[in-house]
């Protein structure tokens, strides 16, 4: 992050730096900034710091919201330790992440691809490509229902047409999260963007470099571009696996049913609608606090590995790291 | 993570106003946004005929992609104009064409009274979170002061917290406050910045010369003037996109008003969608032109809020990977 101020655009902000004498003039600028920034400081205290501190707080003691919090030392984490719910939903959360993320770079990576070889008529395409990103994640759990439906849906009708008698999606325990990450596929379209702009920002003169010395476009994609757009392919398999891991709207949305009507679907039963569930339907807020942390856990786990284990695959231009 | 460096620009011109606004527009300048055929893929050697060959393959799979990705709005759209019996039956065209759905689904729910909440949470949310949100980013682009990297460090290392950590206190937080079953606990922490948007907006202030800003102050304009009258018209792109984000955002939102609210009347669209879905889809009555139609409902305002800001949309998009 440290080079977003580096920008080279500005050497006033690059100057800036922690380790600057601290001269009077400087000094005088200390309050003004605070000034402007006290906002952020404030919210930061009482939407995520204090949160933090109270929801750890939370984890060690039964809460219901009515009676006051009693501590339980870390009885709500080893419940959780032998809850197979938990088991459960962990099971069907890396299920999703692992097939929905890397699909999710492939595919888009190969839609990015395609579009940088459109030519005039990018623009169209993208917008196409897009437009799903902008639907309410309500309305495409809602779709997944319609289109993917069983015996009506025209997912199913499409696979008749080849003679392929097409699953349940919506029902078959085992089906329900392939379908899920074959409707996440339908949101492709952000990250289609952010790889596109990568791909605009890989130099010509490399390639044609490369052009000179008999590459072919297959070598030339993958010796030149998918190493130059490295670091932006890196930052959405952070991003996204950061976001699977949190799945939540679609998969309540369509397997879920709240007020009167109450059904469940073990299948879609991911990590964060099973905290919610407890947190919000059982207000078990204890048990769903210490959710929470063991989820945070996780997930700083995984992205630690992710970063380690991207030192070979990632390469950043002029930056040796 | 470290940002791809950018290759140096001889102006100082802001980041999203130029490269990323280039981008999106779409008659591509750049250097290597030409016609495959002419410069990029002018593979020596090649045929004309090949080259062709390529170029209607690429156009082909492209639009078989884009029809992929605009069937279901076309279905959804089309299956609202169908009588119940219909729904299913995968026609792009009604074969009964009726409005009724929509008198329905405004006489069977409180429509109107969702669609008004959605826009006050939608407008209070964006509002306040780019103000907020400009200030902080101009309080750490503009001055200089011990510890600033480290204080901006902190501001990025909240997005990576999960929403789950957070979310029970907040919701405490709310209770105690009596906001419970407002509208309030769905905007009003946006009152505080956000942590992407300020990220945004810092990036887009740094581009700015700073030269502007010390004529000003030569002037006699004091901190406030020099970020209101100076800093922040020239931010105008950054702003338009902190805002479409932030509308698109809280517009769509459903778990903040799955958490917050409790009574039919003061849902917002998608918690209403998704009553309907209970009442009326899979656990209900099995009425599925109500839930489409709804579904419909919920999506036409950001396809349109889309439509009006497409370019600042994918502008800011592009901005997002490239600086991650």
């Amino acid at each position: 992050m440290s080079t977003t101020a580096a920008r080279g655009s500005h050497p006033a902000a690059v100057a800036a730096g922690d380790d600057i004498p601290v001269n009077r003039r400087r000094r005088s600028e200390v309050w003004p900034a605070l000034a402007f920034i006290s906002p952020w400081i404030v919210g930061f205290g009482i939407f995520t710091l204090w949160p933090v501190i109270y929801s750890g707080y939370l984890s060690l003691t039964d809460y219901d919201v009515i009676n006051p919090p009693s501590f339980v030392g870390l009885a709500n984490y080893e419940q959780l330790w032998n809850d197979p719910k938990i088991a459960l939903s962990l099971k069907n959360t890396l299920y999703y992440t692992v097939l929905s993320v890397p699909l999710h770079l492939v595919g888009a990576l190969f839609l990015a691809l395609l579009l940088n070889q459109a030519g005039r008529a990018t623009g169209f395409f993208r917008t196409a490509f897009f437009l799903p990103k902008m639907t309410p994640p309500v309305a495409v759990g809602v779709l997944l229902l319609l289109l993917l439906n069983g015996q009506s849906g025209v997912l199913n009708e499409v696979l008749g047409w080849f003679g392929v008698d097409g699953p349940s999606w919506t029902t078959d325990p085992s089906w329900v999260k392939p379908g899920l990450i074959l409707m996440s596929m339908w949101t492709i379209g952000s990250t289609v963007i952010i790889i596109l702009a990568a791909l605009r920002d890989v130099p010509q003169e490399l390639h044609d470099a490369a052009m000179v010395d008999g590459a072919g476009p297959w070598q030339r994609t993958w010796r030149i571009t998918i190493p130059m757009i490295s670091p932006t392919l890196f930052f959405v398999l952070i991003v996204n696996t950061i976001s699977a891991f949190q799945m939540f709207t679609e998969a309540y949305t369509a397997y879920f049913g709240s007020g009167n009507s109450t059904y469940s679907n073990d299948a879609a039963l991911f990590y964060v609608v099973y905290l919610f569930r407890q947190g919000f339907e059982f207000l078990y807020m204890g048990y769903a606090s210490a959710m929470a942390w063991v989820l945070f856990v996780i997930i700083m786990a995984v992205t630690a590995i992710q970063f380690w284990g991207s030192r070979k695959f990632v390469f950043y231009q002029g930056d040796q790291r | 993570m470290t940002a791809l460096e950018p290759r140096p620009t001889a102006l100082p011109v802001p980041e999203m106003s130029d490269r990323a606004l280039r981008f999106a527009s779409d008659e591509e300048t750049g250097p290597t946004g030409d016609d495959p055929g002419t410069r990029r893929g002018g593979h020596a050697g090649r045929s004309r005929g090949r080259r062709l060959a390529w170029q209607i393959s690429v156009g082909a799979l492209l639009l078989f992609f884009s029809v992929l990705f605009i069937y279901p709005f076309v279905w959804l759209l089309s299956a609202s104009f169908k009588p119940r019996g219909e729904v299913f039956d995968n026609r792009l065209i009604p074969k009964t064409f009726t409005f009724d759905n929509y008198l329905t689904v405004w006489e069977q729910a409180p429509m109107a009274a969702w669609l008004v909440n959605t826009v006050i949470v939608t407008v209070l949310a964006t509002v306040t979170v780019t103000m907020s949100s400009a200030m902080v980013a101009w309080g750490f682009a503009y001055f200089r002061f011990k510890g600033r990297n480290a204080l901006f460090g902190l501001v990025l290392g909240t997005m990576m917290l999960p929403g789950a950590v957070t979310m029970i206190p907040t919701f405490l937080i709310w209770n105690a406050l009596g906001q419970v079953g407002t509208l309030t606990p769905l905007w009003a922490g946006n009152l505080f910045g956000s942590a992407f948007y300020i990220f945004l907006l810092r990036q887009f202030f740094l581009g700015l010369p700073r030269e502007l800003f010390d004529a000003a102050k030569v002037d006699g304009a004091n901190n406030w003037t020099i970020f209101w009258r100076v800093a922040l018209p020239l931010c105008r792109p950054a702003l338009v996109v902190t805002f479409l984000f932030e509308f698109q955002a809280s517009w769509t939102d459903l778990m903040r008003s799955l958490i917050y609210l409790r009574d039919a009347a003061d849902f917002t669209v998608p918690r209403g969608l998704k009553s309907l879905l209970d009442r009326y889809g899979f656990g209900g009555e099995w009425h599925w032109e109500i839930v489409v139609t709804a579904s419909v409902i919920t999506t036409i305002p950001v396809i349109i809020l889309f439509f009006i800001g497409q370019k600042q949309f994918v502008a800011g998009i592009a901005t997002t990977g490239s600086k991650g």
